[in-house]
């Protein structure tokens, strides 16, 4: 389940990609891939659809409001998605919030 | 040979020149250096970027010696990035200036790589063999970070050093770093050369790692340490390359493209140039590629060893130097019948108490040519403002 440092994470942050991290479709093997220093990291669907929002202009809040009605999911399942997410890149300094 | 088919190459390093200001005694390029009149121009390297998009190259590394040597550099940095290339610039930062740098940016850079020798400036700037290294760097790293670029600080550890890995990630933290790599020194080419003055006590060694692996702990979500620990001190090897020609390649200033950076020491390997060959052709069908893929070249214990498929058997070039085959499991691996050798080298190794001696510093040698003429000693280019 989502841990407790994912859980304190502010619903008023906007997490964003920051300069030297690129999402980026890659057309030989047709798939999305996170690109970092020294690093590439495969991402699945929701992580792409996470990622493709955290541009720094929405809100942690918004991103799961929009997430949770573009797929009607349950927000919750989304929200913990979204927390756990953010939480692991930033860890890795792949994402500021 | 029949070697397996090839999997997709992920990064490419492009050594785009040997020529560099510095000399440290552990760089890992080759003794014998490719002279300035050998380097391959701005068309052959773009059109080899070009081939390296085309055949699922995401990361390009942009390496020498030091590529700010290169008068195009920005000019490189725009190709690779029109072809949505992640570009790293691997530096140790003496020829880049505030200009230099924006130039870099505005190319599309998405990332510099930062050499550190030594969190003391006194010992850096001797490690480097250069003086006010250390001043320059501290600048560029502001430099860098100030334009926004993500900065990792690359640190060398070694017997001069080796005391301070601690300092040197709390160096990176302060220079402003995300990212800070601590890599044992390697003994390939000049490190091989100087192995004597560098390998630190294993004492040494293993205070410095526990204290690196510390950090990664109380530093974590500050900035990222990737440790690579000494493999001499290890049980088994390291997995080299992530196994031969599997990942990445490297091509030299002259064009020589090798399965990895040391490739070169092993005798009998044959290699192809990009001036002769298209990218993929060499990935494809170069001998010296296909003579380490997959696992048939093996011999035991490697060939029948479930740790196969982790670790590939170790590094080639370093079963080679130290057994003289390179086929053999690497020495480091307690199970190679060849160990022995690498329990002596640390025998001998002594801490950092021991007396310095005078480093062999990695400069481009004057040897005289065939001709009886001599190479000249290289200057840097600074990139003009
Ligand atoms: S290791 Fe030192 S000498 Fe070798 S290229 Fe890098 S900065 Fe130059
Ligand atoms: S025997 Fe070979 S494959 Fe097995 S652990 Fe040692 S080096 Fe690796």
């Amino acid at each position: 389940m989502i841990d407790e440092r994912a859980l304190a994470l502010s619903g008023a942050s906007r997490p964003r990609l920051p300069r030297g991290v690129r999402l980026k479709h890659d057309d030989v093997r047709n798939e999305w891939l996170l690109l970092a220093p020294e690093r590439v990291l495969k991402t699945n669907a929701i992580a792409v659809e996470i990622l493709k929002r955290c541009t720094g202009e929405q809100s942690l809040d918004a991103i799961v409001d929009d997430l949770a009605s573009t797929f009607t999911a349950e927000r919750s399942t989304v929200e913990a998605d979204v927390r756990t997410l953010l939480m692991e890149l930033a860890t890795k300094r792949l994402v500021d919030l | 040979m029949n070697a397996p088919a090839p999997s997709r190459p992920v990064g490419l390093l492009a050594e785009l020149t040997h020529r560099c200001p510095l000399g440290c005694p552990y760089c890992s390029n080759p003794l014998d250096l490719d002279a300035r009149e050998t380097e391959l121009p701005t068309a052959t390297w773009q059109r080899v970027f070009s081939e390296a998009a085309g055949i699922g190259i995401l990361q390009l590394h942009l390496s020498g010696g030091e590529p700010a040597s290169r008068r195009d550099l920005a000019e490189l940095v725009a190709h690779a990035a029109k072809l949505g290339l992640y570009t790293n610039l691997i530096t140790s930062g003496v020829g880049l200036n505030r200009a230099a740098v924006t130039k870099l940016a505005e190319a599309g850079l998405d990332h510099v790589q930062l050499s550190i020798q030594d969190s003391q400036p006194q010992s850096a700037d001797h490690i480097a063999g250069y003086k006010g290294a250390f001043a320059r760097k501290v600048e560029v790293a502001s430099l860098v970070t100030e334009t926004g670029l993500p900065l990792t600080v690359n640190a060398v550890i070694h017997r001069a050093n080796v005391r301070r890995a601690g300092a040197m990630v709390e160096l990176a933290v302060r220079l402003g770093a995300r990212r800070v790599e601590i890599a044992h020194t390697q003994y390939y080419g000049w490190g091989a050369r100087n192995r004597g003055l560098l390998m630190p006590s294993r004492e040494e060694a293993e205070a410095a790692i526990e204290e690196v692996e510390r950090l990664k702990t109380t530093l974590a979500g500050t900035i990222v340490i990737d440790h690579v620990a000494p493999d001499y001190h290890a049980r088994y090897p390291k997995p080299c390359m992530s196994g031969w020609a599997r990942r990445t390649l490297n091509v030299t200033p002259a064009g020589k493209v090798l399965p990895c950076h040391a490739a070169e020491l092993i005798p009998g390997l044959e290699f192809w140039n990009v001036t002769q060959h298209s990218l993929e052709e060499i990935w494809n069908n170069s001998p010296a590629f296909n003579a380490f893929r997959g696992d048939e070249w093996m011999r035991e214990p490697c060939r029948s060893c479930a740790r196969k498929s982790v670790d590939f058997g170790g590094c080639r070039c370093q079963a080679f130097m130290l057994t003289g085959e390179a086929r053999e499991a690497d020495p480091v691996c307690h199970l190679s019948p060849h160990h022995r050798i690498v329990e002596e080298i640390l025998a001998e190794a002594r801490g950092e108490a021991a007396e310095p001696g005078a480093y062999a510093y990695r400069r481009m040698r004057p040897l005289p040519r065939s001709r009886g003429e001599r190479l000249q000693g290289e200057d840097l280019d600074i990139s003009a403002e």
